[in-house]
Order: structure tokens, then C-alpha cells, then sequence
């Protein structure tokens, strides 16, 4: 069985929020699935099936209860920034199963003006711990050795932002709007070598949902008709320590599983939202997916080749993780939500791809040089 | 030198305990399985190649070679090299970098392990030779 042209994205929501210091994680979570239903013209009652991470406050028991909702399906897998590219491939499977109908997946939290929820560990924690990982070092860890063996350069990372910041300049909510040059990025700030601080994306509070429903349900509603054709999921990490290779991600199984799925090559995808926590990761999932040869990120992203109306391979049209939006460290619902914008023609007029009628969208969640998870998702507009 | 960091005790459990009463006597244990002979870090009663429990500890010459790092800038407590090295006996592990010029770091490079000590059992680091 596949999911392929099963489940519809009836439903997208971005809260307009980067900072919201007057209101609860919980009622963000709230008010962002009451904006995906607006948006697919449903009501509450309608949900029957519900997905959250390790950012709704309490967990899905909780959460669904705040919520008011009665469903008779979910799921809270948490695989850190990309749990919503992986509800969003479980939400088709459980909607082609007919485990339900009409599904609520919701992303909310307040990093800048709330307590974050603690990493979770696992058996590793005396062996680790001690070291002081976090996401910078961790990720500046895998571009030192993509650097090392591929010659890749910090000039063709911060290409990544540059291209981010030509989009950001025209979404209104953006955090960040000023285009920035390859120059900037490189006389920013050291944070843990080799990545600057425009390297890293930025810091939010918001979130954002997304309404999955079936092919019956979504041609009775009033919006463009996006579907999921592949997707893929993968987990990835040092294993005992053997063949250590922080070059590539589980994005090397999540993306030709979701091809194969959707009948489709990279060469076939107008547009990418490619999960960009920093410039690094994105370089690294591009290979990954078969955009380009392994090593040869560096020159693929360079001089504006993610730039939309100058590049091959427009990404983060909304100016992505590191310049728009991060709500809660956890990119992966705004990758959707952006291509459902680009499948539907709704992206800013200035960025939109022209006939856009295939999209993915793609992440890792977890921290990428040591346990981490991806998910690939393949759309199409019908 | 600034003040000693404080390192956070290991917590152990029945299946590292060797682990670290082998440290505490200044020894360095990975795991080997006997079945398919492979090495691993950290231990595991089951090999996590081929799910043997015909795993024993063996004592790691603790030399190694960095595999990647990174110079983390942005600290509260100072600046910091943290990276992963691979073991003359073939696993790779993460650590930090002690008792060294963090600038002159550098992928290949030799090192050896050196224990620093918490309120228990003292911690593995790595050291250039």
C-alpha cells in the first residue's frame, strides 16, 4: 500500500507571531489550528485524528483536551524539528488506512519568551553529556569535515543565507528582512567554528498547523487541491561508534524512499523547502536528496542558485529558518505550510515559482552530527 | 588557567558500572563482541551490530585522531573545543578537547585519552600527544 495520492493539504497556518510574550504556548497551539481551519473551512468538530510533538505543552493527552478535540486517531511521535514532516507522512498513512478523516497537526512555543522543554536523553547521557554539545557545535562539527574532505567554503555556505535573505525581504512577518551579502555573512560574529552567526537561523517564539484530509473531503472545500505523493523517513546516529560519517544525514534514505514513492526525480521538483537550522544543513540535505553530487553542495548553492527567478532550485521562498521563522527551534512545519504556499500560488508575488505544480518538503530534526531523524515530503498541486 | 570546570558526575547503571569502576582506576573500556568481533563506544550488553550478548569489556589503548571539531565561542562558562575522535581500536566518540592550545586543533591529529574528575567516577577527555 502507499500513500501516494491519498491525503490532501486542505488546511495551512503560519501564526503572524515572532515574539509573544502575552500569550501561553498552549494558546498558540490553540490559535493556530483554529487558523488552518479557517483556511480549509472546517470546524473543530470536523477533526477526528491529531498530531503534536514535544512542544505542545503536556503532550497529545493534554494538549487534545485543552483543545476540545475528540478524535479516534493520533500520534506524537517527536523527532525533534522535523516531527511535522514525519505527522504529516503518518497523518496520509492513517488517512489512506481510514484511521481518520480529517487530522490537526499543530506546532507552537515560545523559545524567546518562555521556558524551552529539556532535551530528552537516552542511554548515552554519562557518555555525552559531559561534552557540552549543542546545536552551533554540533552542526559547526559536520561543515568542519564536509569542509575537510569536499573543500567546501565558508563563502558558499553563507550563499545559503544570502539567498534566504532575497526572499525574506518580502514577507512582512519575517524576523529578519535585510538582504544580507556574502561578505556579511562572513564578517559576522564566530559562534562555534566554522559557522558565523549568520549561519544560524534565528530565534522564535510562533508556531503553525496544518489540516490532512482526504481526496472527497478536500474537493468539497473552496481551496487549490495540494496532495502528498512520497514520503520518507529515516534515523540516523553514531551506532556503537563504527564508520562515523557526519558528511551525510538520514536524508540519504528519507529522500529516495519519498522519490520512489511519487514516481519523481530531484530534476523534476520546481520547488524546495529545505530545512535550514543552519547554512550547513542545507548544504548537506541538498546532497542528500540527489540535487547534486555528495561534496558538490558548495558550488551548487553558490551565486544565487537557491535564489527564486535567478537560481535552478528555488528554496525557502518565506526566507526560511534563517531569516523568517523557527518557531520553537523546530522548522518543519513552516517547509510545509511554504510549499503548500508555493503549490496553491500563493507565495509573495515577488518569490512565487511559476507554474508550480511540484514541491518537497524536507528535514532533520535531533542535532545532525549525532542522533537525528529526516523526513521527505513530496506535494503536487492537481 | 582558569578555574577547574565542573564536570557532571556519571549517574552509571547495572550495564556500565565496569565502565566506570575501570575508570576510576584510570583504564579506558570499550566493548568487543566476541561473535562478530567488532568493537563498540558506548557499551552495550547487546552488540548493536549483530545483537550477540557475547560482548566483553577490553581495555582501549586510548590513543586516537580527531575526527572533526568545532570552537564554541558562544559560552556562558568560556570557550570550549568539543569534536569526535576515533579510537586506534576503531570506534569513534564524542569529547572535548583538555589541557591544550584550542587554536591549533586540527583534523588528524593525534591524541590520547586523560581523565578529569567529577564528584564520582572521573570523565574520559582527549589531549593532543
Amino acid at each position: 500500500m502507499s500513500i501516494k495520492g491519498k491525503a490532501y493539504l486542505a488546511g495551512i497556518y503560519e501564526h503572524p507571531t515572532r515574539h509573544a510574550p502575552d500569550k501561553s504556548t498552549a494558546q498558540l497551539h490553540a490559535e493556530v489550528a483554529k487558523g488552518a481551519l479557517e483556511d480549509a473551512g472546517l470546524t473543530k468538530a470536523d477533526i477526528d485524528g491529531y498530531f503534536c510533538a514535544g512542544d505542545a505543552p503536556g503532550g497529545v493527552m493534554a494538549m487534545a483536551d485543552y483543545l476540545g478535540l475528540k478524535v479516534r486517531h493520533f500520534d506524537s511521535t517527536d523527532t525533534g524539528g522535523c516531527s511535522y514532516l514525519v505527522h504529516l507522512g503518518h497523518a496520509a498513512e492513517a488517512i489512506a488506512a481510514g484511521k481518520c478523516s480529517i487530522a490537526l497537526i499543530t506546532l507552537a512555543g515560545k523559545p524567546r519568551t518562555g521556558a524551552m522543554p529539556p532535551r530528552a536523553t537516552g542511554a548515552e547521557v554519562d557518555f555525552e553529556a559531559a561534552y557540552s554539545a549543542t546545536t552551533h557545535n554540533i552542526y559547526g562539527m559536520c561543515a568542519m569535515r564536509h569542509m575537510h574532505e569536499f573543500g567546501t567554503t565558508s563563502e558558499q555556505l553563507a550563499w545559503i543565507k544570502v539567498a534566504a535573505s532575497h526572499h525574506a525581504q518580502y514577507n512582512e512577518h519575517a524576523m529578519l528582512r535585510e538582504v544580507v551579502t556574502v561578505e556579511d555573512v562572513l564578517n559576522s560574529p564566530m559562534i562555534s567554528d566554522p559557522l558565523h552567526r549568520m549561519d544560524c537561523c534565528v530565534v522564535t517564539d510562533g508556531g503553525g498547523a496544518l489540516i490532512v484530509t482526504t481526496e472527497e473531503i478536500a474537493r468539497s472545500l473552496k481551496k487549490p487541491l495540494v496532495r502528498m505523493i512520497g514520503h520518507g523517513e529515516a534515523l540516523k546516529g553514531p551506532r556503537g561508534g563504527k564508520d562515523l560519517n557526519l558528511t551525510y544525514s538520514a536524508g540519504v534514505w528519507s529522500g529516495p524512499r519519498a522519490f520512489e514513492e511519487a514516481g519523481v526525480t530531484p530534476k523534476d521538483i520546481k520547488y524546495a523547502s529545505i530545512y535550514d537550522s543552519f547554512t550547513i544543513t542545507v548544504l548537506m540535505q541538498l546532497e542528500d536528496l540527489g540535487f547534486c553530487k555528495k561534496g558538490e553542495g558548495g558550488k551548487f548553492v553558490a551565486d544565487g542558485n537557491l535564489i527564486s527567478g535567478v537560481g535552478k532550485l528555488p528554496f525557502n521562498t518565506d526566507g526560511g529558518g534563517l531569516c523568517s521563522n523557527h518557531p520553537v527551534n523546530r522548522g518543519g512545519m513552516t517547509k510545509i505550510i511554504e510549499a503548500v504556499r508555493q503549490l496553491r500560488g500563493q507565495a509573495h508575488p515577488k518569490v512565487q515559482v511559476p507554474n508550480c505544480d511540484l514541491a518537497l518538503a524536507h528535514g532533520t530534526g535531533g542535532l545532525l552530527g549525532v542522533r537525528h531523524a529526516a523526513s521527505t515530503c513530496i506535494l503536487e498541486r492537481v | 588557567m582558569a578555574d577547574k570546570p565542573k564536570y557532571p558526575t556519571p549517574q552509571g547503571n547495572p550495564e556500565t558500572k565496569p565502565f566506570w569502576d575501570a575508570a576510576a582506576q584510570g583504564k579506558f573500556l570499550i566493548k568487543r563482541c566476541t561473535a562478530c568481533g567488532e568493537p563498540h563506544y558506548f557499551p552495550r550488553t547487546l552488540c548493536p551490530f549483530c545483537f550477540s550478548d557475547k560482548t566483553v569489556w577490553e581495555e582501549s589503548s586510548g590513543e586516537a585522531e580527531i575526527y572533526t571539531f568545532s570552537r564554541m565561542r558562544k559560552s556562558a562558562t568560556g570557550p570550549y573545543a568539543i569534536g569526535y575522535v576515533t579510537l586506534k581500536e576503531g570506534p569513534s566518540l564524542l569529547t572535548n578537547f583538555v589541557d591544550c592550545d584550542m587554536d591549533s586543533l586540527k583534523i588528524g591529529q593525534k591524541v590520547k585519552v586523560v581523565f578529569k574528575p567529577t564528584d564520582g567516577a572521573p570523565l574520559p577527555f582527549f589531549t593532543p600527544v
